[in-house]
């Protein structure tokens, strides 16, 4: 069938099979050029196997949680999604989650996706406590900090080229309530939104909106987002006597791919500066719910079809600290100029990571989206030498088009960890579109 | 009301769709099935998620002669009964194999209708109780595509029919589901239309919500009853030369 990822580029025509025991996926991984697939939502080839794809998503079953600890242990395939419906009414929601959860948790992990707490708590992988990953013969290997410390160290971030992730043990957050006390602070220019978020390191949850259509003396406006859990007592009235129950979002479909014109440049700068000038005059504190806090655009599904039949690129890179406020200046000024406005730009500030192969640095980092028009892959090639030229590097989970090179200039740890899967003769038996485009 | 709901065929995706959806609204559940014990993931599954006492049951559809003691063994008689119990066969194979084509007309037919009705005896005594039989569209008219299994859904579909009209005045109450085309392990191989093909957490919800609204024939998407209308509606002369 013709699979693709979120963003709708690549296309390719690939083989998918969904097992629902391990003895099946075993036969599947025994075939070679497997790649294990969540629920799609890596934006581009990572999870696209032509030869043979595993869809994990019948591999759904939570097994065991224990409340004194908040650890769940799950199948790769439950989706976040299903863990906050099972337990934000118990009061535990996900320690760390990125932008939808409409993602599996073997997909969490294979990519070490991150939120708004990266400064805080680091990347997903702080709370897994061990992962059982199937190898080439379909044996079964529990990997922790303790135990296959180094097969641990390499799926985490590894992109699904270490093996299939079956099952993990992840620790969940007590909360007191499902509501978030959200602070807005409108930032008029890329150096006031850096100094929020540096004045604000103790915050759990921060993230920032960029108006990437602005310029010159407005150049990285933004709408700076902070977030706490909300104490029982601050719920809105309303929902006071059921804290963790879900104010119902009614989900619109989006019904098809969108004409081509209405994404434009002109459409992204209007609607850009009218959510800073919305947002703005949202300044201050208000009490939000989870959903609304943490997921936007999980209200809107199959969102990606905004961008139309030929899709659209994310482009996501994280520049350490020493360089971000240079650096970022640099990247904003160069989408400025091009005139390829990003819809949807955010810009976050991480902590320290400590990992083999996963994405985030100390820094901070800025991610984009631009539909797939001839100008905007043009941009790419100069938004990656920005990034090379600061010591930044680039998201795998969002990536559909980089060239081998520059992730390898970029980051040298791909090189290890090719190195790493040829020692095991793990190519054969684990590649995607992706691991091929970039030697991995 | 959470009476214990006993689910049939527990290992088909469309039950294990169906006891997640009664296990969320607080249902105890009873697991049926052949090797049951393979199934614990599943019965952790539903205490984990949903925090419900879960118990697991072999059961054999084709063993008629053991369905009373089958009930017998319950920790409770279950107030609900979902059974998702089929067999699709391969309608060449059935065609020219009599053994595989009584297999499959037992487990469509004989298999679901004896253990409905053992239960529904059972019911009838306490006075209160549903029993859902999960048939198929492919019953409403035999096609040259599948109608041994068509055949044994027919006899299925008129059973539950029956039973529904035995039981009306008793305080039982008989569903009959007829899914349409659904995305599971029986049609894995099958290229199915998207818009014709349910979830099996669609099924479920709706077979959650037939029991709540004691409705008597479901079909899951709405288009299907529209689809069946029509085939049904072709005289047979001219039926004969399709191949729908
Ligand atoms: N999928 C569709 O498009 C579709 C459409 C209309 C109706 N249906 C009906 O929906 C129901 C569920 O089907 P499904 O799609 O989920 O497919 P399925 O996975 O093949 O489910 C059928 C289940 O019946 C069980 N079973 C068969 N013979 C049995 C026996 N003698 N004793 C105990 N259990 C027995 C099987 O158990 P084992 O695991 O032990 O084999 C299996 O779990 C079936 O009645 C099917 O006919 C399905």
């Amino acid at each position: 069938m013709q699979l693709s990822g979120w963003g709708n580029f690549p296309k390719a025509e690939a083989r998918v099979s969904a097992p629902r025991d391990e003895a099946a996926l075993a036969a599947l991984v025994a075939e070679g050029s497997a790649i294990a697939r969540g629920n799609g939502r890596a934006y581009g080839d990572s999870a696209i196997s032509p030869r043979n794809t595993i869809d994990m998503r019948h591999f759904d079953r939570m097994l065991s949680f224990n409340p004194a600890t908040g650890q769940l242990v799950a199948e790769a395939g439950v989706m976040l999604a299903d863990v906050i419906d099972a337990f934000l009414p118990r009061g535990w929601f996900p320690m760390v989650t990125p932008g939808t959860k409409l993602i599996t948790l073997g997909g969490a992990i294979a990519a070490d996706v991150h939120g708004k707490n990266h400064h805080v708590d680091g990347s997903f992988r702080a709370c897994v406590d061990w992962i059982d990953v199937m190898g080439p013969g379909g044996e079964v290997s529990r990997c922790s900090h303790e135990e296959n410390a180094e097969m641990f160290d390499w799926t985490l971030g590894g992109m699904g080229l270490t093996g299939v992730i079956l099952r993990c043990a992840i620790r969940l957050r007590p909360v007191k309530s499902g509501w978030i006390r959200q602070q807005m602070i409108p930032a008029d220019t890329l150096s006031a939104a850096i100094d929020a978020f540096e004045a604000n390191m103790g915050i759990p949850y921060s993230v920032a909106w960029i108006d990437c259509a602005a310029k010159g003396a407005h150049l990285g406006r933004s709408l700076v987002m902070l977030g706490e859990h909300a104490e029982p007592g601050e719920v809105p009235p309303r929902y006071r006597a059921t804290p963790f129950k879900a104010t119902r979002h009614r989900k619109i479909p989006f019904p098809m791919n969108a004409p081509g014109f209405v994404l434009n440049p002109l459409t992204v700068r209007a609607f850009n500066a009218a959510y800073y000038w919305k947002g703005a005059r949202q300044k201050g504190t208000r009490i939000v719910d989870w959903d609304g806090y943490f997921y936007p655009l999980d209200a809107i599904l199959h969102w990606n079809r905004l961008y139309g039949r030929r899709g659209f690129m994310q482009f996501q890179c994280v520049l350490p600290q020493d360089a971000a406020r240079e650096g970022m200046q640099r990247l904003l000024s160069a989408i400025s100029e091009s005139g390829q406005a990003s819809f949807l730009s955010v810009l976050k500030r991480f902590g320290p990571q400590d990992s083999a192969f996963s994405f985030p640095m100390e820094g901070y980092t800025l991610a984009l989206d631009f539909p797939r028009s001839r100008a905007a892959i043009a941009l790419m090639p100069e938004l990656d030498a920005i990034t090379l030229d600061h010591g930044g590097r680039f998201y795998l989970a969002k990536d559909s088009r980089m060239p081998a090179e520059i992730l390898a200039q970029a980051d040298p740890r791909a090189e290890a960890f090719a190195e790493w899967r040829r020692d095991r003769g793990l190519p054969a038996s684990f590649a995607s579109l992706q691991s091929e485009r970039l030697h991995l | 009301m959470t009476v214990p709901v006993l689910i049939l065929g527990a290992r088909s995706d469309i039950a294990r769709a169906t006891a997640r959806a009664f296990a969320a609204k607080r249902h105890p559940i009873q697991l049926a099935a052949r090797g049951a014990e393979g199934l614990a993931a599943d019965k952790a599954d539903l205490e984990t998620r949903y925090n419900v006492e879960v118990t697991l049951h072999d059961f054999d559809a084709l063993d008629v002669a053991g369905h009373e003691a089958f009930v017998d063994g319950l920790p409770a008689l279950p107030g609900i009964a979902v059974s998702a119990i089929g067999l699709m066969g391969e309608q060449a194979e059935n065609e020219t194999d009599p053994a595989k084509a009584v297999a499959v007309m037992r487990s469509n037919f004989e298999g679901p209708a004896v253990i409905l009705g053992v239960l529904a005896n059972r019911f009838v005594n306490r006075g209160s109780g549903t029993l859902v039989g999960i048939s198929s569209v492919a019953g409403d008219r035999g096609r040259a595509s599948n109608y041994v299994y068509g055949a044994a859904k027919a006899g299925f579909t008129a059973f539950l029919s029956g039973l529904r009209n035995r039981l009306a005045k008793q305080n039982v109450h008989v569903v009959t589901v007829k899914p349409g085309f659904v995305n599971t392990a029986m049609t894995a191989h099958l290229d199915l239309p998207a818009r014709l093909t349910a979830e099996p957490r669609e099924v479920a919800l709706a077979i959650v919500q037939a029991v709540e609204k004691s409705r008597n024939i479901i079909y899951v998407r709405p288009i299907w009853r529209l689809v069946m209308t029509v085939i049904c509606a072709i005289p047979e002369a001219v039926f004969k030369k399709t191949s729908i």
